[in-house]
Parts: C-alpha cells; structure tokens; sequence
C-alpha cells in the first residue's frame, strides 16, 4: 500500500535536506501541508523544528490564506502539497496579487513518469498551467543535485522580490508510486 | 423575515471593537466588512473583499506570527460554511490568542438573502466545539457581548469560538478601502514592519 513511503524511509534521500537548510536560511516560520509521500520526509524535518511551526490543513486553499495572514503578522512561510492539491487553490491563490505577498509553494507532482493511477494524471498535466494563469511563477527540479539550486532561486525570488512562485517537483525525482495488493 | 430577540450586527461589532486595544480585526467578505469599516477604520483592520472561505486562515496566520496579541476574525454564516475546515485546522493549532465570531443571519445577504444550511440545520457552534475549539458558545445578548468583549483580550485562553444570531436587514453598505496592498502593508506598519 505505501511502498513508496516506505522506500523513502529506508533511502533517506538527501534533497528533502537540501530543502530544509535553505528553508531555516530563508526564516521560514509557517509550514502548512497536506500531506503526500514526496514531501514525507521534509514534513519529518519541521515537525520536529523548534523554529517552525507545522500546520496541517484540511484543504490546500488554507493553506494560501495561512500565508496571507502570516506575511501580514511578520512571518515568511511555505506551503507543501501535491499536483492534485493545486486545483483546490485556485480562488484562493488571488490573494498574491490582491496583496502582492512572498508566496512559496514546494509542490510533490503526480500523474506523470510511469503513474500507475489514472486518476493523478488531469490534475498533474494542468498543474503548470494552472499556476500561469494565477500568475504564479514556475520553477522544476527533476534531479537530486538540482533541488537545492532551484529552491534556493525559488525562495530567493518569493522572499526577496515579492513574486510568487511554486517549484514542481517531478515524480522522476521520487519515483512512482507502488501499488501492491 | 425578521424574528424576535436577535441582535443588530452594527451594535454587536462596535459593542466588540469599542475596546480593542491592539487587537487586530480580520472581516470576512460581505457585510462583516462594513460592519468592521462602520465601527471606525484603524491601522489593524484586515479588510477582505473576497478569498470567500479564507477569513479565519488569515486570522489562524496572523494569530501564529503574533501570539501576544488578540486577533478577532468576524464573518458570516455563508462565508464560514465555505471554509468549515479551517475550524479543523484551528482546533489542532489551538492559537491561544485567536478569536472566531460568526454573525449568523442565516442568508446570503449579498446575493439576494438565499437561505444559509445554518437556517435549517447546521450548529456551528456544535461544529467549532467538535474540531477542538473547545470555548465555543452562542451568544444572544449585549450584556454578553460586552462580556465577550473583554474575554477577546485574554491572549492566554484561547482559542474561542462565538455564533451571534443577528436579524437580517440588509444595512447601507460602508465601504473600508479594497487596497489589499494598502490594507497589508498598514497592518503591517502598525506592527513595526517595514515594506520589503
């Protein structure tokens, strides 16, 4: 059932980490998630992070009107979701230009690279598009020794210059996942 | 329409406001906004103009990043049902500082008064009780709205959640600034942050 959470478990990938020194460099203090496989390991990471604090949502949109309000109160955050995740945003995402906040999206994608599950694939073919057309600028790691770079100009860009911005990252990057009986 | 001993929206936000202090107010899109806006504009109103279903993420965001100060969401009926999950999300954070009101009149005033589910069945104080928020109570007076009033201040006994049945009259709007920029950045000013 979680073969792909449980290979993440045993092969402790090093990109997660790389995303998580550059969130701590950047002082991000809000983390709202949904969760997803890909993104289990970064979530371990601010879950046990004295200087963030994790905020699990029940909906994706929350969690760009979490951001909203924090920016307002002082603090820089980052949303965790997955491709199938962003469509649920879309009203909400008019908050970054209504308030022109540094919005910073790590998205986990599905539905491309060997998906097992049909249903993953129309969410995850328009999620780029979907993003463009709110305005959102769009980076993409597909490699491990590229997750760093991107996220850092990523967080660089959102923090610095306002400009809102989700980096996708690819189902090549994490494999899969394994559906077995 | 009207029924008996429900209370005047404009009395029950400025009998809430009236001693705010540095309390920063969040209004949900629709007449919780002019409602805000008509019990006197200030530095730390949070005006929406839309984002339907985001007003109590926006407080839940600002009460995280500023726990020492009293942070007030007040917003309807219809635009609480549309992000009945963040009660959910509130009542797993318990900010202790965070006040949720709703000001039930159970219609959609804004788009020709169609009936709201709180009209017939949904409790939403039974709902904000049930996702954790475990101080949620209905409120029927204005001698407990002053009550309330004061309660707001406490940063340490949060989070608390209140529904106020109001009557349903549609009131002449008052209009606060649609800047969200402007709103933002002032907010942000009043509490010592500058522009990036």
């Amino acid at each position: 059932m979680h073969a792909r959470a449980d290979a993440l478990k045993e092969n402790a990938a090093s990109w997660p980490e790389d995303i998580f020194a550059i969130l701590q460099r950047f002082d991000v203090r809000q983390v709202p998630y949904v969760p997803d496989a890909g993104h289990s390991q970064l979530i371990e990471r601010v879950l046990g992070a004295s200087s963030m604090r994790a905020v699990p949502l029940t909906t994706e949109e929350e969690g760009v009107a979490l951001l909203a309000g924090a920016w307002a109160g002082g603090q820089r955050g980052v949303l965790l979701m997955q491709s199938s995740g962003v469509g649920n945003c879309v009203n909400m995402l008019s908050l970054t230009q209504i308030f022109r906040f540094p919005f910073l999206t790590l998205v986990t994608m599905r539905g491309e690279w060997g998906e097992f599950n049909p249903w993953q694939v129309p969410m995850g073919s328009s999620t780029q598009g979907v993003f463009e057309l709110s305005g959102i600028k769009v980076l993409r790691a597909s490699h491990p020794d590229e997750v760093g770079e991107v996220v850092e100009a990523a967080a660089g860009q959102a923090y610095n210059a306002c400009t809102p911005t989700a980096v996708l990252l690819s189902q090549r990057l994490i494999g899969a996942k394994v559906f077995t009986k | 329409m009207s029924k008996a001993n429900l209370l005047e929206r404009r009395s029950v936000v400025s009998g809430l406001l009236a001693e705010r202090k540095d309390a920063i107010v969040v209004g949900g899109l629709g007449a919780s906004t002019y409602d805000i806006a008509a019990a006197g504009d200030h530095d730390r109103n949070f005006y929406l103009w839309g984002a339907m279903g985001g007003a109590v993420m926006i407080g839940l965001g600002i009460a995280l990043a500023q726990p020492e100060l009293p942070v007030v969401v007040i917003t309807g009926d219809g635009e609480m049902l549309m992000g009945i999950g963040s009660l959910a999300t509130v009542g797993l954070q318990k900010p202790r500082n965070l006040t949720i009101v709703v000001l039930d009149n159970e219609v959609y005033g804004e788009t020709g008064g169609q009936a709201s589910h709180t009209a017939a069945t949904v409790d939403l104080v039974g709902v904000a009780r049930s996702c954790g928020i475990a101080d949620s109570s209905a409120i029927a007076t204005m001698a407990d709205i002053e009550a309330f009033a004061r309660l707001m201040q406490d940063v340490s006994s949060g989070p608390r959640f209140a529904s106020i049945k109001i009557d349903s009259a549609n009131l002449e709007r008052v209009l606060s600034s649609r800047d969200g920029q402007f709103t933002v950045t002032r907010i942000r000013g009043a509490l010592g942050f500058g522009p990036i």
